[in-house]
């Protein structure tokens, strides 16, 4: 059994007002030295695979498919096999 | 000429005005509309389709992303191929971005906030299947009720859109001004609804089903459903 987990965040040219918003709260709070927040989504699957790499090509053809919005977004995908 | 015009009402878990599209276009064209379920596989050769607003599937993941997924989005690409009218309101506008039968995408809105009011629009493209019962210009008023509504799309595709005249509508103040602070959501150039390359695909934000009948407070969108109407009867009817 393997753990995926895909990360999706807007793409840098899309205005992220979340993100903006937790920024200016940050630094309205007192918080120095912040660049930028920028705020995306985190999905967790397990699933059975050969290997990492079998289970990464397959999870990645889902977010192609429906995890992610490639007009908005893009994706990172992170495999560990589970004990 | 036959002015028997078929429609049907696509109705997805979580869709909450399919009856008022019903409703919107029975009065706009004396004419009944059928539901079809998002399950089923197949459906008649309807000349009209409306996909109507809602929460199809909670919006889990993003508006429209799983709806594009039912069995019954093979039959809306197919009667959009052979040329039947597709109108995707709201939550069906995100359906059909997701399906990528129209370009672009549906944000967050600017403020981060759920706005149901009524807003003001300026009708671009009188010529469209959609809009040509308005005047060119015109300034009509529907209601939005949506939290992801400001369109998005490459600069590339925004030109197109642009050189195309497939923005038919843009929100705009009560006297017909276009200004950034006039798209309640941010929408990217203002960008209210649109058409595909084709002509027979609208996708828009804003509800006319809401303002469809004099005893809803307006009828401004009651001329959205009599120009699709006008232009499937023109068509001579694809049945």
């Amino acid at each position: 059994m393997f753990k995926a987990v895909v990360t999706v965040m807007l793409k840098k040219s899309v205005l992220d007002p979340q993100g903006a918003a937790v920024e200016r709260a940050l630094k309205s709070m007192g918080h120095s030295g912040i660049g930028s927040v920028r705020i995306g989504k985190s999905i967790e699957i397990l699933l059975d695979g050969r290997d990492e790499a079998e289970a990464e090509a397959r999870v990645g053809d889902w977010a192609d498919q429906l995890l992610a919005n490639p007009v908005m977004e893009t994706y990172a995908v992170a495999v560990e096999k589970l004990k | 000429m036959s002015r028997r015009v078929s429609a049907a009402v696509i109705v997805f878990p979580g869709s909450n005005c399919d009856r008022d599209c019903a409703r919107g276009w029975e009065a706009a064209t004396g004419q009944a509309a059928d539901f079809v379920w998002h399950k089923d596989g197949a459906m008649p050769d309807y000349d009209v389709v409306i996909i109507p607003g809602g929460f199809s599937f909670g919006d889990y993941l993003r508006c429209g992303a799983i709806a594009r997924f039912s069995p019954i989005m093979n039959e809306v690409l197919r009667l959009a191929r052979r040329g039947s009218r597709i109108i995707g309101i709201c939550n069906g506008f995100q359906i059909l971005t997701e399906a990528r039968l129209l370009p672009g995408a549906l944000l967050r809105n600017r403020d981060l906030l759920f706005i149901c009011r009524d807003i003001y629009l300026r009708v671009e493209n009188a010529r469209s299947d959609f809009t040509a019962g308005y005047r060119p210009g015109q300034v009509i008023r529907y209601p939005i009720a949506h939290g992801e509504g400001g369109f998005t799309v490459s600069p590339a595709g925004l030109k197109k859109l642009q050189d195309e005249d497939r923005v038919v509508l843009r929100y705009c103040d009560p006297e017909g001004r276009v200004a950034p602070d006039s798209a309640p959501n941010g929408s990217l150039d203002n960008i209210a609804g649109l058409i595909n390359e084709e002509g027979n695909i609208l996708g828009l934000m804003p509800h006319p089903e809401r303002l469809s009948e004099s005893i809803l407070g307006g009828d401004d969108g009651r001329i959205m459903f009599q120009s699709i109407f006008e232009a499937a009867v023109g068509a001579g009817g694809l049945n």
